[in-house]
């Protein structure tokens, strides 16, 4: 079931020069689905996510909650709950109060409401700091006052945007997996917006790449991962080497593409990839799926090690093939390797994947 | 450490250790605070004390009595001053702060020409404020008698006199106080905390009422005290629309009239209502602010999107821009008209260049302006040397009775002129210690006396804020690498803080060039200012030659304005209007 659907949004803040901010976005997200927008600063993420809270209004397009269209309707309208990422918590009211807002103007009897407003502070483990002023809260606790006063009123659709982004790297970790349970229980369809990839993967069902304005993919964790559409997103979703590789045949999922020394690989690729015979293919290839092989094995890159360092669980390595750098996480790295050797790189055909430039 | 000290006595050689510890010594804060609490002591507070001693003087509290007097003039006057504050308030705040929000909040055609004039009024010295009204909007104004002449009625259209006409100058010259400390606020306030209000279904009424009414609310408070007080030490707006039964004006007629006694009760009374205010404002400044939590997220415009607003909004942006100008238009138009030539016509009819020809050619028309030059320059001489060190004492000095000293700078900032006036009349009109044994009243000194200690505060508030900007440890630095105290003081934090002590100076010079009120009250023949020059032009109904005055006035305001935004734009962490609200 479809909750929340955005339909060729695009959002121009300078109405008179051609860039802009969101374009032409197109996202469905299914009820319950905790949904992420992920991209570097200035790719539209944020701009999208306010759009759907109802602060700006797209410049053209549509944006439908279930059957609502509402994309002219007011903010208070659209019975959403924002996380902000400074959390913007009323600085004259207690935490209680705070939380109290949106159930007031909701026009929830006042016993009614003392109770919701002590089950979403024990929601967030905050029994008992309904009377403190919000200055004499810390960061981490700020944050999940900002998270139940969004709760609270039960909204349809919870926006959360980069609301990890000020606390401590300990804290962050503590409070996603918080969130994603506390959002699992309720069930609310969620809206997340952040930069970091890692905090993406970790919490959501579905990520929307974006940069420049644009998706560029769509998918599970899982799948932007493992199947990158392109070489952005494959770079930007943890780390990847993109190879540039002469195609020997091609076939509707899978391309083979001719390594330098000559061997050739069977690669999967997605439908409508158009590459044939002859093309240049990117072949995108994590550092986590290349070992170490013999510096004569005829199917391997050859080249020597320009950086490498030992970080416990596996060794990172820098590997100069023909001038391109190669990276390579290897565990079990034959002892002794070291700066200057010269190596073979063996790709794991069945993680390698094609790209679109 | 152990020295033979050679056979001298005790104290000489504790104090010669005390001196040779130079500025680490602890008793160094000491003597630089010596001479500056000497002469605060004996220029501000001690006349406010000589006065409520010349108030008792003749028939001990029996001034005081007349203010509980149902039916005297004493209790009226204090009333209706009272009544002029609170009504000054209101009007101000709803102008200021609709104002804040219009320009801070929402994006318009005709905006950025609507801000770029909105502090004009604020700048206006209080004499030409009053007189361009007086020209304007009184019922001897262009704007009722062209409403005369458009309607062809007996009588003026919509001239304003008397208490109202008090309100509308007020108004239009003090709405800036409200204006800045709410587009400050507005500012500094995290925009998402009203989307947050907005988010949780709040609809526009609701968010103002719960959200940014109470988070304006600090800075509404610390304008109305300001404009409160303000309002109360208002002169010139009463005298020119003759409203008589007011605090300043009561002291003015009754110190004309030679009872000294009942003018210095009356200081006395406003003196300490003042005082009270600008202990409550410190009071209130010391609790807490909404400020933003968030960073580099400024608040975005909303764009006007009604139709009718759509078309509204430029028009009304000129038309407000005029009302904004219309005051300097009019002195400026009225400068080039012949002396009593305006009489009943809705603009002057005749032109000439001769009120300016006259000023500059005639000895003693040029003479208000030497004047005013020279009595300004040696108070902010007097200002800029002690306000400076003042600053420094209190802000990087650690010693008892700090607070104090802070207080009493700011209690020159708080006294009315007229009060300022009556004080020094008070105190020095006898010889004491602090006039070197002479009588000043009556002399050419007491009127940079006075501008000394109406304006020293200008120069403390911007070397103080110049000096918060300044690292101590750049001074500390300085001493650790040989200089001695004074060195390091002059050639690294004076030096820092030039530009604030220079903008504060310069800010001090216009203010006594165009100082009027306490002038009014103490000036001789030999020494008329240029705003009492021009309060008697009036008088004499020489209009073009008052204005021609007070053109020169605004032009040397408006110099200076340019100049010392040029000072705070190389320095841009200082850039606050907050200067002009003194």
């Amino acid at each position: 079931m479809i909750d929340v659907r955005l339909a060729t949004v695009s959002k121009r803040f300078d109405t008179s020069s051609d860039a802009a901010a969101v374009d032409n976005v197109t996202i469905t997200i299914g009820a319950g689905e905790f949904f992420t927008l992920l991209g570097p600063s200035g790719c539209g993420k944020t701009t999208t996510l306010r759009m759907v809270a109802g602060f700006y209004f797209p410049t053209s397009g549509h944006i439908h909650f279930g059957d609502d269209d509402v994309t002219r309707w007011s903010p208070n309208k659209r019975d959403t709950g924002m996380v902000f990422q400074n959390y913007a918590l009323f600085p004259h009211m207690s935490v209680a109060q705070n939380v109290a807002y949106g159930l007031k103007v909701r026009r929830v009897p006042r016993a009614d409401r003392a109770r919701r407003v002590e089950e979403a502070l024990a929601q967030v483990h905050l029994t008992g700091y309904g009377d403190r002023r919000i200055d004499a809260l810390s960061g981490g606790q700020q944050q999940r006052v900002a998270l139940a006063r969004a709760l609270v009123i039960r909204p349809r659709t919870l926006l959360l945007d980069e609301p990890l982004s000020n606390l401590d790297a300990k804290l962050r970790e503590e409070t996603r997996t918080e969130i994603r349970r506390i959002q699992r229980e309720s069930g609310i369809t969620s809206l997340y917006v952040t930069h970091d990839q890692a905090e993406a993967m970790a919490m959501s069902d579905r990520i929307a790449v974006m940069q420049s304005g644009r998706v560029q993919q769509v998918g599970t964790p899982h799948e932007v991962y493992y199947t990158p559409a392109n070489a952005f997103v494959a770079r930007f979703i943890g780390r990847s080497n993109v190879l540039s590789l002469p195609v020997v045949s091609a076939r509707e999922t899978r391309v083979e593409v001719r390594l330098p020394g000559g061997a050739t690989l069977d690669v999967g690729a997605a439908v409508g990839h158009r590459l044939a015979e002859g093309d240049t293919a990117l072949v995108s290839a994590r550092p986590e799926h290349i070992t170490i092989a013999g510096p004569d094995e005829e199917s391997a890159l050859r080249g020597r090690i320009s950086h490498i360092e030992f970080t416990g669980m596996a060794t990172h390595l820098s590997v100069d093939v023909d001038g391109t750098d190669v990276m390579a996480a290897v565990i079990d790295a034959p002892v002794g390797i070291q700066l200057g050797d010269v190596v073979g790189l063996r790709l794991v055909p069945e993680r390698l994947w094609v790209v679109q430039p | 450490m152990t020295v033979r000290s050679l056979p001298a006595p005790g104290w000489l050689t504790g104090l010669g250790r005390r001196l040779s510890g130079g500025a680490s010594s602890r008793w160094f804060p000491y003597l630089l605070v010596l001479p500056l609490v000497l002469v605060l002591w004996g220029y501000v507070v001690q006349p406010m004390f000589a006065t409520f001693a010349e108030s008792v003087s003749a028939d001990g509290t029996e001034n005081y009595l007349q203010f509980l007097n149902s039916s005297g003039v004493a209790r009226q006057s204090l009333l209706t001053s009272l009544f002029i504050s609170a009504g000054s308030v209101l009007l101000c705040g709803t102008v200021g702060v609709s104002m804040a929000f219009l320009l801070k909040r929402f994006t318009f055609r005709g905006r950025r020409l609507l801000e770029a004039f909105i502090l004009v009024p604020a700048a206006l010295p209080p004499l030409i404020g009053a007189v361009s009204f007086q020209l304007l909007y009184s019922n001897i104004g262009i704007l009722p008698r062209g409403l005369q002449a458009l309607f062809g009625t007996d009588k003026p259209v919509l001239a304003f006199d008397g208490i109202a006409g008090v309100l509308v100058v007020h108004t239009f010259t003090m709405y800036p106080f409200f204006y800045l400390a709410a587009a400050a606020a507005l500012a500094g306030m995290d925009p998402s905390v009203e989307e947050a209000a907005y988010n949780l279904g709040a609809g526009r009424v609701r968010v103002w009422r719960t959200v940014m009414l109470p988070m304006l609310t600090p800075a509404l408070v610390s304008a109305s005290l300001l404009v409160f007080m303000t309002s109360l030490a208002s002169y010139t707006a009463p005298l020119l629309f003759n409203v008589s039964q007011t605090m300043t004006m009561q002291i003015y007629i009754n110190r004309t009239n030679g009872d000294l006694p009942m003018a210095s009760a009356y200081a006395s009374v406003l003196g300490i209502v003042s005082i009270i205010f600008l202990l409550s404002m410190r009071w209130y400044e010391g609790r807490r602010s909404y400020q933003s939590q968030s960073k580099g997220i400024s608040a975005t415009r909303r764009e006007i999107n009604n139709p009718i607003g759509r078309w509204l909004a430029p028009l009304a942006s000129v038309l407000a821009t005029i009302v904004l100008l219309a005051p300097v238009a009019t002195i400026a138009l009225v400068a080039f008209s012949e002396n009593r030539s305006w009489t009943t016509q809705v603009l002057p009819t005749t032109y000439t260049l001769d009120n300016f020809v006259t000023i500059f050619s005639d000895p003693k028309a040029f003479q208000p302006i030497l004047n005013s030059v020279q009595m300004s320059l040696i108070a902010v001489v007097g200002c800029v040397g002690i306000g400076v060190l003042i600053a420094y004492a209190v802000r990087r000095l650690r010693f008892v009775g700090r607070g104090l000293l802070d207080v009493a700078v700011m209690i020159a900032w708080a006294l009315p002129g007229t009060v300022v006036a009556i004080n020094l009349i008070s105190a020095f009109s006898t010889g004491n210690a602090f006039s070197l044994g002479q009588v000043l009243v009556g002399t050419f000194w007491i009127l940079p006396l006075a501008y000394f200690v109406r304006f020293l505060p200008i120069v403390f508030r911007s070397s103080s804020a110049a000096l918060a900007l300044i690292d101590p440890s750049l001074e500390e630095a300085a001493r650790n690498l040989g200089a001695s105290w004074a060195r390091a003081f002059g050639s690294v934090t004076l030096r820092l803080m030039l530009p604030g002590v220079l903008a504060g100076g310069l800010l001090a010079f216009v203010h006594g060039v165009g100082e009027f009120v306490a002038s009014v009250l103490i000036y001789t023949s030999s020494t008329v200012p240029i705003s009492v020059a021009i309060n008697n032009r009036m008088y004499s109904f020489e209009l073009g030659t008052a204005a021609a005055y007070g053109m020169l006035q605004v032009l040397l305001i408006f110099v200076v304005m340019w100049f010392s935004g040029r000072l705070e734009s190389s320095r841009t962490a200082t850039r606050k209007a907050v200067q002009w609200t003194n």
